[in-house]
Parts: C-alpha cells; structure tokens; sequence
C-alpha cells in the first residue's frame, strides 16, 4: 500500500461520488426540477439583498457592490461545503437505516465513507447563482487589482468552503448524541450562513464575537470582502483576513473533536 | 489461530448488560450457528466482533486482529451480511455496487470482474444485473448481498438471519450455495438465525445465548442430547400391527389406523435410526418411514428453562 500512487489511494471515493452522480443523472427530469430549485434559493437569497439595497444605499459600511461580493463569496463557499458534505447532518436518517453500521464493516475512513456517500449535483443551482453574483462583484466594485487579491480571493474560497464543511462535520459527530438533533445544528450550519452573508457591523458585539471567534464564518466573506474591497473597518483589519485558512483550521480541530467523539459514543442502530 | 477469539467479553448498555463474560473460539473453517432469542446479545456480539461496538471489557479477536483498533483490516478480511439492512446501492443497477464494492476493496477492475461473474453464475443472478437493486425480490435482494459480502473473498463470512422473511425456495437455494461456498473456498461461516433448517441444513456446531451468556457450545445432535429432546421415526407399515413397544432404545410415541403408522422416539446419541429400522423390519414389513428432527427453537426454550430464565 505504501507505494500506491495518491490516484490509486483515491480510487474508491472517485468511484463512490460517480456512482453518486449517475445515480442522480438517472432520473432527469426530476434532477433538472431539483437543479432549478436551488438556483430559485439562490435567487430568493440575492433577493433579500438586492431589496435592502433598493431601500438603503449602505447597510453596515457596505453598499450593493460590497454587500454582493460578501452574498457571492459565502454563498459559494456554502453551497460547495453544502454539495459536498451538507448529508452529513443527516446522519441519524443514516443511522435508522443501518447504512453507518455497513460503513463500518467496510475497509475505509467511516468519515470518508460518509462524506463520498452522496454528492448533491443539484445543489449547483445555487452555486451557479453564486458563481455570476461574484462575477458581477468583481468587475463591478472598485478593486484594486495585484496578484495578492486573486491570491486571498482563492483563498478565501477555498478556506470558506472548509468553514462551512467542519460545521457539517461537526453537526454530524454531535448528532451520534442527539436524537433528532437536527434542529439544534442547523442553528450552527444554515445559521452560519446565513451570518456570514451579513456585514458584520449589523451585529452586537456579542454576536459579532461569536461569528468570528466561535463559528467562525465571518471569515468566509465579510472580512476578506473588507481587505478586497480596501474598506475601513476597524474590527476586521487587512491581516485579519489572511488568517481566514487559521480559522478553517480551528474550525477542523473542532469537527473532528466532535466526530471522534461521536463515533467513540456510537452504539449501533438497535437490533 | 483461530478465527474469531473472545475472552470474558462483556458489554454493557446504560442499564443492561448485553454481553455477559462471552468465552468462545471458532477455528478456520468451521460453521458455527449463533442461536438465541431475539435481544439475547446476538447481535451486539457480532458488532463487537466487526469493530462497530467497543466491548466494555474483556478480549476480542477477529482472524487475530483487534476489531476497535484494526477494524479496517478485519473488514479486508471479514464479510458481513445483515439480513435488514443492506450493503448494496438500492439507486442503481445491481452490477454497479459489485463494481464499487471491488473499487472499495482495492481489487482491480479484472479481478472484480472475475470474481462478480463467479458468484453471480453461481448464485444464479445473471438476469438480475442490470435491475436496479430496489426493484429485486427480498429473495434476490439477500442473494445479491451475500455476493457483495464474498466478492473480497473474505475469510470469514458473518451472517447476521440471512434467511429472515424468505419464502421456502429462496431459503432453500441460499442454502445450498453456502454449503458449496464452504466446501469449495472453506470459508468459516458464524450464522444468527430464527430458522432452526439454517442451523441443520449449514452448521456442524451451535452457540446458544442466553440472556448475554453462553448456554451452549456443541454439535446439533449434543444439544439436542443435553436437554433430551428426541429424534421420532415414523414408521409406516403394510399390515395392521400390534403397537411396536419391545424395540431397544426406542420409546413408542402414539399409532394411528389400527398400527399402520407408528410413531417411535429415541435418544440419536443411545442408538441409530438403522437399528431401529432393522429391528421393526426383521419382524414387519415397511412400506415407508420418515424421521422428525428435534424442534430446535423448543431446545431452545428448554435451554433457558433449564438455566432457570424463560
């Protein structure tokens, strides 16, 4: 095994997620409703904004081209993470039908297995909305441009998406402990992203701390929104927002404290 | 070495203990049925034997490994069936989850291929391959995951009531193939069931648990002896004949239709059905015979009387 190539290594979750896709590709009609969906999610979401902005022209140090670049790059980081990993909170629906128990007497990761046992291709709907949103952003607001922008850009999506996949993972290793504790994670998961599309000036401090410091997805688009953007906001300076991978990591220590454990805590589905 | 080891395993669940002090090893190739009632720790053995449960305390071993710490090891070498829960992708055609699961065990696409045709001809599965595994009957559905559990080739196969809601002829060909898998592959088999034929048809030794501990460890025919029940032969005769009370070792259990058909008990551990035979033959004419095998699931019971729990 040692001297197996990474591809080779990779093979199984490679076979997995296109066993995923095909089986979503097999029905097409419904998979193009689910597809148009999402991208109707994404647009409710743009909406919000695009309605405050209809009304105000800043709200909370930003105006619409700032405020569509904090939309754009949390909603992609979102809905990549969410793609990818956002089953995982569905773990006890996992559990009752004894698929974590037929993960377990197979010769891979259990988080990996998990992780690779689906992939919502649906859910490109709304990265797509996403995807134009920063489009527009980007050429639109008044950036000044070096090879230090692409790079944070980049790096922030990238650490962005890792945010929002250590808090599936998370929810998922707490929901070993919780029965149906779904509604308890959420609070975390579809509530961080909905934080982290909010200049974070709107906040009381107190949240504000939370967001940043706690479930830290004021990293995934505010405060590198606010270094691009060169805005002047005191609590998110221009360094701050290179630390955006520093929080991804913290927030994977997390997760996987909380995954361990669950696992750890795990008892079986009953029978 | 042996297959499976445990050693004063226990397990504890908030309240209960599940797993009471288990001592017990299956050597490589035997067929071992794990018998007991519904909530007696069958199941919890098992998933501490695969890695899924941590055992409170005492020892475990699985083709010499230890579950908790090298379950990815043990599940290369171990395959699992759970007869209510399914390994297969029920979204796809069946032939693709015997492709993934080859992509999971690391078995290149020719092998996989190889050992997929092997199994599915023997199973006799060719037709279903391109359905969709939740359109299959539960009949081809339980043949299709014993396939998966032994594409890998695994050295010991772990059934957890394989034939649970199957009709008579399904049960039957699922029998039949494992006795030849094990025959042909010598794959150790260790079975939980309700289906005492499971247990005749494909065991030559018995577990029974009890409330979480051992009840019994021996053959079949020795746990049948330990709680005395009894093999009947029913013997039919050409003439009307006087009850049949003087054959040795055997015990006259009713007659019907003035002695034409008798029904004799004895103990298959103090005398043979042949003796029996020849003893009635040489004295009446036999038209036919069948013999009734001890009801297990009553041996069962009479176990846990005997061990003073019900």
């Amino acid at each position: 095994m040692a001297d197996a190539t990474l591809s080779q290594r990779l093979r199984p979750y490679r076979v997995l997620l296109a066993s995923r896709a095909r089986a979503q590709m097999q029905y097409r009609a419904s998979f193009v409703t689910d597809i148009l969906g999402t991208v109707g999610v994404g647009l409710a979401e743009f909406a919000e904004v695009w309605v405050i902005f209809h009304n105000v022209d800043v709200l909370g140090g930003l105006d619409f081209t700032a405020a569509l670049l904090v939309f754009a790059l949390s909603n992609l980081a979102f809905s990549l993470a969410d793609m990818f990993v956002g089953h995982l909170d569905q773990l006890p629906r996992y559990i009752r039908a004894g698929q974590v128990d037929a993960f377990y007497v197979r010769p891979l990761p259990l988080l990996a297995q998990l992780m690779t046992s689906d992939l919502s291709l649906r859910r490109v709907g709304r990265l797509s909305v996403a995807l134009v949103a920063l489009g527009v952003a980007l050429t639109t607001a008044d950036i000044a441009w070096s090879p230090a922008t692409v790079a944070l850009i980049v790096l922030t999506v990238v650490s962005g998406t890792a945010i929002f996949s250590a808090l599936f993972t998370a929810a998922g290793g707490l929901q070993f402990f919780l029965v149906d504790g779904a509604e308890f994670t959420n609070a975390f998961t579809y509530g961080g992203s909905y934080a982290a599309q909010q200049s974070q000036q709107v906040f009381p401090d107190l949240l504000r701390i939370f967001w940043t410091f706690v479930v830290p997805t004021a990293f995934v688009a505010y405060i590198p929104a606010v270094a691009i953007l060169g805005l002047d906001d005191p609590l998110a300076p221009t360094w701050l927002a290179w630390l955006t991978p520093v929080a991804g990591l913290l927030a994977w220590g997390i997760a996987a404290t909380c995954w361990r454990l669950g696992t750890r805590h795990y008892q079986g589905a009953g029978g | 070495m042996s297959i499976i080891e445990t050693r004063d395993l226990v397990r504890d669940f908030k309240k209960t203990r599940a797993v009471d002090r288990m001592t017990f090893s299956v050597e490589p190739g035997e067929a071992v049925g794990y018998i007991g009632a519904n909530g007696a720790g069958k199941s919890t053995t098992i998933k501490m034997l695969t890695g899924i449960l941590k055992p409170t305390s005492g020892h475990v071993r699985t083709c010499g490994l230890d579950p908790m710490r090298q379950r990815v090891e043990v599940a290369r070498r171990v395959g699992v069936v759970f007869g209510q829960r399914s390994q297969l992708w029920w979204d796809l055609p069946l032939r693709d989850s015997f492709a993934i699961l080859g992509a999971i065990h690391r078995m290149d696409e020719a092998a996989t291929r190889a050992r997929t045709d092997l199994l599915v001809e023997q199973l006799e599965m060719g037709p279903q391959l391109g359905t969709a595994v939740r359109s299959l009957s539960l009949g081809q559905r339980m043949r299709a995951e014993i396939a998966a559990a032994l594409l890998h080739s695994p050295e010991l196969l772990i059934l957890d009531e394989p034939t649970i809601g199957l009709d008579v002829l399904s049960k039957q060909r699922l029998r039949e193939f494992l006795v030849a898998e094990r025959r042909e592959q010598g794959t150790t088999l260790l079975l939980t069931t309700h289906d005492m034929g499971d247990i005749e048809r494909l065991c030559d030794r018995v577990l029974v648990v009890d409330h979480g501990r051992l009840a019994f460890d021996g053959t079949l025919t020795g746990l049948a002896g330990t709680v005395g029940a009894q093999r009947i032969l029913v013997i039919d005769l050409a003439q009307p004949t006087p009850d049949l009370h003087d054959v040795p070792g055997a015990t006259l259990v009713d007659s019907e239709s003035d002695g034409l058909r008798q029904r004799l008990s004895f103990d298959a551990e103090a005398t043979t059905v042949a003796a029996v035979l020849a003893h009635v033959s040489s004295r009446h004419e036999v038209r036919d015979l069948t013999i009734e095998e001890p009801d297990i699931e009553d041996v069962v019971r009479r176990i846990y009387a005997a061990s003073g729990r019900t």
